[in-house]
This record gives structure tokens, C-alpha cells and sequence, in this order.
């Protein structure tokens, strides 16, 4: 008898996991048809396209079916790489940026003890996540101006000549670098702040009681704590940042020349510029999906197991 | 003892209630580093185009309304905000009418394939909007729906269910099962367990899910710059559109960026508690 029970529930677990009722595919089917529809048909049209030779500024022309000509094109096109590699320069540089200085907001608010302070500047915090990007870039701009621009005034002060921001390489990179700072630290900080408040205040007062200063508490007592937010933004910033376009787009369109042309600026430019190789633009995007896709696979098995339960 | 830890622990506490300096500081400069920028936009929206150019910047403007007036006679701004309005309204709605059940019965049942259907749901965070665009301006240019609300309303699900569902799920979960269970007893059906009693406690939350949607779409730009012309044309498409040319007008530029959104940023503002919660418990649970 005690050896039926569990197996007898077991079945039954198995059973309802089977079949849901009707009343609840009436409300789970709309949103999965909606984004059946919406997500995976004009994918599957992106894919056919992919393999014709198709430019808007034609119309008439025949659309040719050229199968993986294609692929071949944008695999081997430096360009393409570029975009890449531009991109990946960009995640190297400002994610290590945004979580140590969002670590270090983190902490400075969790140790505020005076409630007004604390509850200011978490309200600060906040603004910056709902800045239209699109507007952080033309503000980029009015800042980063290289005649009148607040940042090469202050940096006459420390004695620097003004830097050209948006005609040199390396220091447009840098100037979307802080931008993209600027408007996402806080949150880094916020989504921080969120698992330090988590710890239970006992864990710290035994760890102050044992003598333990500052940095000692810090590494073995929060840092712990501070882990899947590490890796949740992790997550988050690596899908950001293949889909970053509009400051970029609004600060510098990509330049000068290439520098500053993230992965889904170059595929905007092949696809909606001023060629409108849609067939081009098409494979470039679905190679991109295949990206996205392989990387969320990977984030999501490495550190979302639980999700499945 | 335990009189000595009340007086330790009263000490310690009035110790704390003051600010350190190097608190002071920090807070300050941070908060600066924040909110300067704003407040540049702002104050280049309404100082003369003159006062934008001058060597030695000030930091308080004369103040005119002229750029104001301009982009207003204009009137593609008025256009953009009224369809930003429109169009993140709508969406919103929309996507909470789909996800928000969908999300419930994700919370609450098991079944076949659900880890792979709730796989492909938030895997769609991670989908660059350049691969969805392309085909759907290909087919909204056969549609004649380019430069319509319909399709950016309906491009705007492609990322407006999942958020909620990935929001909302989680509101659902904190539910106790319990609830439903004596429901049924009860013989309420499936529909009223969930409109009678799961939606009334979780709709603080799910209010959450519904403002950072709206803020997303409110402040989208790839494809409503590549889809839009100049009927349904948002706020960020109008925005950019000053970046153009050789002579750029900062003055109505700002003033029209300001109107983007100062809105949002108040709304924000108001409501940062509920924010920071929903923003911050999404992204580590």
C-alpha cells in the first residue's frame, strides 16, 4: 500500500501534465497563436528572402534565387566582422564599466541611513532607465560637441586641448561607451541594490560582531548575495547590446567611417540604406538571430535551470 | 546584557543618522552626473540659439519660449506625441489583454512541452528588432500598411507579450496554489477563479509590468523610423529628424526632445517605488 501511493500520485502528475483544460488553452492560445504569427512567419519569409537576390531600389527586377550565395557574401564580407568585433569591443569595455560603478551606487545607497538621502537618490536612479534613448544620443551630441560642448570645456580646465568626439575613432567609441553608461549604470546599480537588500540584517550584525571590516564583509558576506544579479545582468546587457541601435543611430549614425557601427546599425545600413539589399539584409539578420539564439541557450541552461520546474 | 545591547544599539543608531561627508560628496556627484545632462536639455530648449554657441557656457539660461513656438507651428510634433500616446496606449493594452492570462496559466499548470513554449517566450528578449523589421516592412509595403498604427501596434507585440508574460507569471506564482484549489472545490470554473480572485491581488503588480511596457514602446525608434512616415510618425522619429542637415537647430531640437520626454521621466518619478520593484525583482529572480 505504501508502495502504491507515490506511484499512484506520480501518474496522476504525469496525467495532468498532459492534458490542460479547455478553458485554459482559451487563454493560453491567443498570446502563443499572436506571437506564432507575428515571431515565427515573418522569420520564416526573412529566410526565404535570405536566398534571393531581392533590392527595393529594383522592383522589377527578377528576384533570382541564388541559394547560400548569399551567406557566402556576408561570411565573407570584413564588414560584417567588423561589426562584430566592434561589438564585442563595445560589451568588453562598458559592461566591466557599468558593474563595478553599479556595484558601487549599490553599496553606497545600502549604507545610507538617513531615509530622506536614500529615498532622493533612489528616485535619481531611476531616471536615466526612461530617457528615450534615441534622446540620449542628441543629447550625446549638444555634450559632446567638439566647438561648444560642455565636455571639452571641462576638460579645458585640466588643461586638455578639445577632442574632435565625433570625427575620431577611438573617441566616439568612448563617448557611446559613457552614454550607454550613463543611461544603464543606474540600473545595474537598482537591480544590485535589490539583491543587497535580500541578505538578512542578522548575517551582517554576527559578521560586525566577529570584527569583520568593511571590504572582508563585502567579499564573504554580500558579494554572495550579489551573484545572480551578476548574472541576470549579464544576461540583459549581452541582449542589449546586440540589439543597441538608437543612440548610437541618433549620437553618430555609426561613424565616423565604421567606428562606432554596432552589429545592428551595419544590418540597418545594408538592408534600409541607401542599396536596400533586402536580400543581404535578410541573411545578415538571420545570422544575427542564430547568435541570439545560441547565446540565450546557453545563458538561459547556465544559469535559469530552475525555470523548467 | 540586554539593557547594554538597547544603549549600544540606540547610540549606534543616532551615530547613523547623520551624513558622512564623503556620503555627502558621492551622493552629490552622483546625483549631478545624473541629472545635469536633463537639466542641459531642458535649459537648451529655451535659451536663444546664441546663448547655445557660447564659448563660456552659462548655467542659467535667459529664458524664451521661441523654440517652443516654432516646433509647435511646425506641427510634427504634435503629431509625433499624439501617436506615441496612441500607439503605447494601445500596444499596452493589447499585450496585457494576451499575456496577462497566458502568464496565469503558465503560473499554474503543467503540461507537455510547457518548459520549451516558456523557452521560446522569454527567448524573444534576446531577438534583435533588425530581424523582425525587415520582413515585416517587406510585407507591410504589400499590405499598404506602412506608415499605419495597425502595424505598429502589431510590431510592438513581438515584444510587448513577452515582457508581460515574463513580468506577469512571476505576480501569479506568489499566488498560492491553495487559493485555487478551494475555488474548485467551490465549483467556480477556471475563468472565474482567475477574473474573481488571482487578477484582483495580482493587479499592483501586473500595473508594473503595464507601465514599463508602455515606457518601452513610448520610447522606441528602429521601427517606428523604419515603418512610419509621416501619418503615424512618433516622438523619438520627430526628435531625430532636427539631427539632419549641416546648420542643426539645437534649440528646437531640445525643445521637441524635452517634450519626449519630460512626460516620461515625471511618470517615472511618481511611480519609481513600483518601478524599482518591478525593474530590479524581474531582472533577479
Amino acid at each position: 500500500m505504501s508502495n502504491r501511493t507515490p506511484s499512484l500520485k506520480r501518474r496522476k502528475g504525469r496525467r495532468k501534465k498532459a492534458k490542460l483544460p479547455i478553458s485554459a488553452k482559451v487563454m493560453l492560445l491567443p498570446s502563443v497563436i499572436t506571437l506564432f504569427v507575428i515571431g515565427i512567419f515573418p522569420l520564416l519569409f526573412a529566410a526565404w528572402v535570405s536566398t534571393r537576390q531581392y533590392e527595393l531600389s529594383k522592383p522589377y527586377e527578377e528576384k533570382v534565387f541564388l541559394g547560400v550565395q548569399n551567406y557566402l557574401t556576408v561570411l565573407t564580407d570584413p564588414e560584417f566582422w567588423t561589426a562584430l568585433k566592434i561589438t564585442f569591443t563595445f560589451f568588453i569595455i562598458a559592461l566591466p564599466i557599468q558593474l563595478f560603478l553599479g556595484t558601487l551606487i549599490a553599496s553606497f545607497v545600502y549604507g545610507l541611513k538617513l531615509p530622506w538621502f536614500a529615498a532622493i537618490t533612489r528616485v535619481v536612479l531611476v531616471l536615466p532607465i526612461a530617457v528615450t534613448p534615441t534622446i540620449t544620443g542628441l543629447l550625446g551630441r549638444l555634450l559632446f560637441n567638439s566647438d561648444f560642448g560642455l565636455i571639452n570645456y571641462g576638460l579645458s580646465f585640466f588643461g586638455r586641448p578639445p577632442i574632435q568626439w565625433l570625427a575620431e575613432q577611438k573617441a566616439a567609441l568612448v563617448a557611446i561607451i559613457i552614454l550607454d553608461t550613463w543611461q544603464w549604470t543606474p540600473f545595474v546599480a537598482l537591480v544590485l541594490l535589490a539583491s543587497l537588500m535580500v541578505i538578512p540584517p542578522h548575517i551582517l550584525e554576527a559578521g560586525r560582531l566577529d570584527g569583520g571590516t568593511g571590504w572582508k564583509i563585502f567579499r564573504h558576506m554580500q558579494l554572495p548575495y550579489l551573484l545572480p544579479g551578476f548574472t541576470a545582468l549579464l544576461i540583459l546587457r549581452t541582449a542589449d547590446i546586440l540589439k543597441m541601435y538608437d543612440t548610437i543611430y541618433a549620437f553618430s549614425k555609426g561613424g565616423p567611417g565604421v567606428a562606432t557601427e554596432l552589429i545592428t546599425l551595419y544590418i540597418n545600413r545594408i538592408g534600409f540604406g541607401k542599396v536596400f539589399n533586402v536580400g543581404l539584409g535578410a541573411t545578415q539578420a538571420i545570422l544575427l538571430l542564430i547568435i541570439c539564439i545560441v547565446l540565450s541557450r546557453t545563458y538561459i541552461r547556465l544559469f535559469y535551470r530552475d525555470v523548467e520546474a | 546584557m540586554w539593557r547594554l545591547k538597547m544603549i549600544l544599539k540606540s547610540t549606534k543608531r543616532r551615530r547613523k543618522l547623520r551624513m558622512r561627508p564623503w556620503e555627502a560628496l558621492f551622493g552629490f556627484v552622483l546625483m549631478i552626473t545624473i541629472l545635469f545632462p536633463v537639466y542641459w536639455m531642458i535649459i537648451t530648449g529655451v535659451r536663444p540659439q546664441t546663448e547655445t554657441f557660447d564659448s563660456k557656457p552659462k548655467l542659467i539660461p535667459t529664458i524664451t519660449f521661441e523654440h517652443y513656438q516654432e516646433i509647435i507651428q511646425e506641427g510634427s510634433i504634435i503629431q509625433g506625441l499624439i501617436n506615441s500616446i496612441l500607439i503605447s496606449t494601445i500596444s499596452t493594452a493589447l499585450a496585457l489583454l494576451l499575456g496577462v492570462p497566458a502568464a496565469y496559466v503558465l503560473a499554474r499548470w503543467n503540461f507537455k512541452r510547457k518548459s520549451d513554449l516558456w523557452f521560446w517566450i522569454i527567448s524573444n528578449r534576446f531577438i534583435s528588432p533588425i530581424a523582425v523589421v525587415l520582413p515585416f516592412f517587406l510585407i507591410a509595403i504589400n499590405f499598404n500598411l506602412v506608415d499605419t498604427y495597425w502595424i505598429m501596434i502589431i510590431i510592438y507585440q513581438t515584444f510587448a507579450i513577452p515582457f508581460v508574460v515574463w513580468l506577469a507569471i512571476d505576480q501569479f506564482k506568489a499566488i498560492p496554489k491553495e487559493v485555487d484549489e478551494a475555488a474548485s472545490v467551490d465549483g467556480a470554473s477556471i475563468f472565474k477563479t482567475f477574473f474573481r480572485i488571482n487578477l484582483p491581488i495580482a493587479i499592483p503588480g501586473i500595473s508594473v509590468s503595464a507601465i514599463l511596457v508602455f515606457v518601452a514602446c513610448w520610447n522606441e525608434l528602429l521601427f517606428a523610423q523604419i515603418l512610419t512616415r509621416s501619418e503615424a510618425i512618433t516622438g523619438p522619429v520627430v526628435a531625430l529628424g532636427y539631427m539632419s542637415g549641416y546648420d542643426i537647430r539645437w534649440g528646437p531640437m531640445m525643445a521637441t526632445s524635452t517634450l519626449v520626454v519630460l512626460p516620461i521621466l515625471l511618470f517615472a518619478a511618481i511611480l519609481s517605488k513600483n518601478l524599482v520593484r518591478g525593474l530590479a525583482m524581474g531582472a533577479i529572480k
